[in-house]
């Protein structure tokens, strides 16, 4: 594999808005050919990132570098940059033609090489044929191929796209994530999205950069942020999660142990943690990483060879919900705290048939917890 | 067949008392007008009996030198002050949806205090103004000597133009502008691309607007305009001060067909409901 090519860098870059930082000296860098997601909750400044990378925003402080060079007083016109907006902004008085051709037009591109990348461009999106027709007569779908084809007809070093699914249903929204993935293998263009959804930014992107309040929390590729979080927040941004605050008693390099008091057992690890001992950790275990089992407690699984009376606790069933799928549960175990639990349903009728008010048992693996320091 | 059931609250029309009171309404707003067309057709010199077709009070009209050159002068008036409205009412409408700036709100109020003022203080205010503040210097030639009363209408008539195009821009989304932006337009080339083209229907309407309101206006005009500057209402009026004959029958007629499809070529262009907001301020004046 060759070493990955910086195109676009944030250098310690914040924006202000009177005294509210929509954006916080963030740093990151995008490499050529990514597929970036910009997540976080709204108001967490991703938004106001993507429009200062177009040129719609100018950065308090800090530089923007495309290929190099610092872009921060660039005009949005002179940017290798183009954008798919929310609204898909598509021209309500020009045909899809003159939507797509627009660039080209102000770029003074000549008219035969204009047609050929026009209709190169639709066919790409697949709007072939549909050039002479008017925006109102498009479905809300082919609307946002337009502005695809709009946008990707100038060749940009980078796309943004803005919320590019947000406003589609969830059938068609399905259907256009594998087209943008396909799309973007295709024409081999960097990709950078902004998004709240956490399913579109963990299918579609290579890497995320997940925001709050304007600070960057972490950059990593989707397997990473849902099972290596480096933070509360992002633990629970990301998918469901169960957080349990505890103590590190134990901190070895082949196994740890934290205590929390909300857990009536111990919770082994079989790796160390390198973290502040005798200091408050958090250990997160997604719903998916629990089993249930109705056997008593010594036949309970010791999954990765947790010790006996670690990682395996009793509960009764409190609310259940049936999702086709899987279905997920919520066990009160002692002390009164609810334990999320998930699980696939791999058969027609399920042979054990948890119900409501049963008392189970549920045991997790001794890698299943992530923990976390802040 | 079932008897139909009582009229609802807001089935108003199915009650007598309010067919009455909207033929009354029909009668008292239609009848008058349609009786003074039909009497431009009257041939008699009188204007109380009917005593046969004619259309020699159209001829007369047509050889009377005064009030063609009274309708030449209303016809430029109305041209030029429709344009100069028209500018200044879409660069307000443009100011104040854009940007904000100290004294917004102000300038918000200020540009509809010429639609609330009573025409008659507007007309003595411009008389005052034009004879001790400006004087409008006399004896200039044609079109020149329009001046005074270009001047008045413009001032009355580009806030209608404001209002109509501030309501239609309210439906214009900046990621538009943004988009050409982004595609590489400059900032005057966003304008005529995409901030041109909404607007265009509203610029129309209010050019109408404007030009309806410009011909059709009697009092300011009359405290504006000198012996030589003399509009079509105007001469309208002071032929009806010696008797109202035929021929006055027969140019408020042509005025009336005149404004009435200014007013529905308006109304059609304007499509849009969001910018039709200005219109009923505008049928009151």
């Amino acid at each position: 594999m060759t070493a990955p090519k910086p195109i676009i860098t944030f250098e310690n870059v914040t924006k202000r808005f009177g005294k509210l930082a929509a954006v916080d000296d963030v740093s990151l860098t995008v490499n050529e050919g990514e597929f970036f997601a910009l997540l976080g909750p709204s108001g967490c400044g991703k938004t106001t990132l993507l429009r200062m990378l177009a040129g719609f925003e100018t950065p308090t402080e800090g530089r923007i570098l495309i290929d190099g060079q610092d872009i921060s007083n660039v005009p949005p016109n002179k940017r290798p940059v183009n954008m798919v907006f929310q609204s898909y902004a598509v021209f309500p008085h020009m045909t899809v033609a003159d939507n797509v051709a627009y660039g080209l037009v102000v770029d003074k591109v000549g008219k035969a090489e204009r047609e050929a990348r026009v209709a190169e461009a639709l066919e790409l999106v697949q709007l072939g044929g549909l050039g002479e027709r008017k925006p109102d007569q498009l479905s809300g779908g082919q609307r946002q191929r337009v502005a695809l084809a709009r946008a990707l007809v100038k060749r940009p070093r980078v796309l943004l796209l803005d919320e590019p699914l947000s406003a589609l249903d969830a059938k068609l929204r399905e259907q256009m994530r594998t087209e943008l993935c396909t799309l973007q293998e295709k024409v081999g263009i960097t990709f950078i999205m902004v998004t709240h959804d956490q399913d579109e930014a963990l299918a579609l992107a290579t890497r995320c950069a997940v925001m709050s309040r304007g600070v960057l929390q972490q950059v990593a590729t989707p397997s990473d942020l849902y099972e290596f979080p480096n933070s509360r927040f992002v633990a629970d941004f990301i998918g469901q999660v169960n957080l349990f605050e505890g103590v590190l008693a134990v901190d070895e390099p082949s196994h740890a142990v934290i205590k929390s008091p909300d857990l009536p057992v111990d919770i082994f690890l079989d790796h160390g943690v390198t973290g502040p001992r005798g200091g408050t950790v958090w250990a997160a275990i997604r719903p998916e990483k629990i089993e249930l089992h109705k056997k008593e407690g010594d036949e309970v699984p010791n999954l990765g060879d947790a010790p006996k009376g670690t990682n395996a606790v009793a509960g009764v069933i409190k609310h259940e919900a049936y999702l086709g799928g899987s279905s997920t549960y919520e066990v009160e175990i002692a002390g009164g705290r609810r334990v999320k639990v998930q699980r696939s349903n791999l058969t027609r009728w399920d042979q054990e048939d948890f119900k409501l008010g049963e008392t189970v048992w549920l045991c997790w693996h001794a890698c299943s917890p992530a923990v976390l320091l802040s | 067949m079932a008897k139909r059931s009582a009229p609802g609250p807001l089935e108003y029309l199915r009650r007598w008392q309010m067919q009455a009171w909207l033929a009354a309404v029909f009668l008292f707003l239609y009848a008058p007008l349609l009786a003074l067309m039909a009497f431009s057709f009257n041939d008699s010199k009188r204007n109380i009996v009917w005593k046969g077709f004619t259309l020699k009070y159209y001829e007369k009209l047509f050889n009377n030198s005064a009030l063609l050159e009274a309708f030449g002068n209303s016809l430029t008036i109305a041209a030029v002050s429709t344009v100069i409205s028209l500018f200044l009412g879409a660069a307000v409408a443009l100011a104040l949806w854009r940007f904000r700036f100290p004294g917004k709100a102000a300038l918000d109020g200020a540009m509809a205090l010429p639609i609330v003022v009573p025409e008659i203080c507007m007309g003595v205010a411009m008389l005052v103004f034009f004879a001790k503040v400006l004087p409008w210097p006399q004896g200039m030639p044609w079109p020149l000597n329009l001046g005074a009363i270009i001047i008045a209408h413009v001032s009355f008539s580009f806030p209608f133009v404001a209002v109509v195009v501030r309501a239609r821009m309210a439906s214009f989304n900046r990621e538009m502008e943004e988009a050409a932006r982004d595609l590489g337009a400059g900032e005057f080339r966003t304008i005529k691309d995409v901030i041109l083209p909404h607007m265009a229907p509203s610029l129309v309407a209010g050019a109408l607007l404007a030009f309806t309101l410009s011909l059709d206006d009697f009092v300011i005009t009359f405290f504006t305009a000198g012996p030589d500057t003399v509009t079509f209402p105007v001469k309208v009026y002071s032929m009806v001060r010696f008797s109202v004959t035929p021929e006055v029958n027969a140019a408020s007629t042509v005025l009336i067909v005149l404004t009435v499809l200014l007013t529905a070529a308006a109304l059609k262009l304007q499509g849009n409901p969001a910018a039709t907001a200005g219109h009923g301020a505008g049928d009151g004046k």
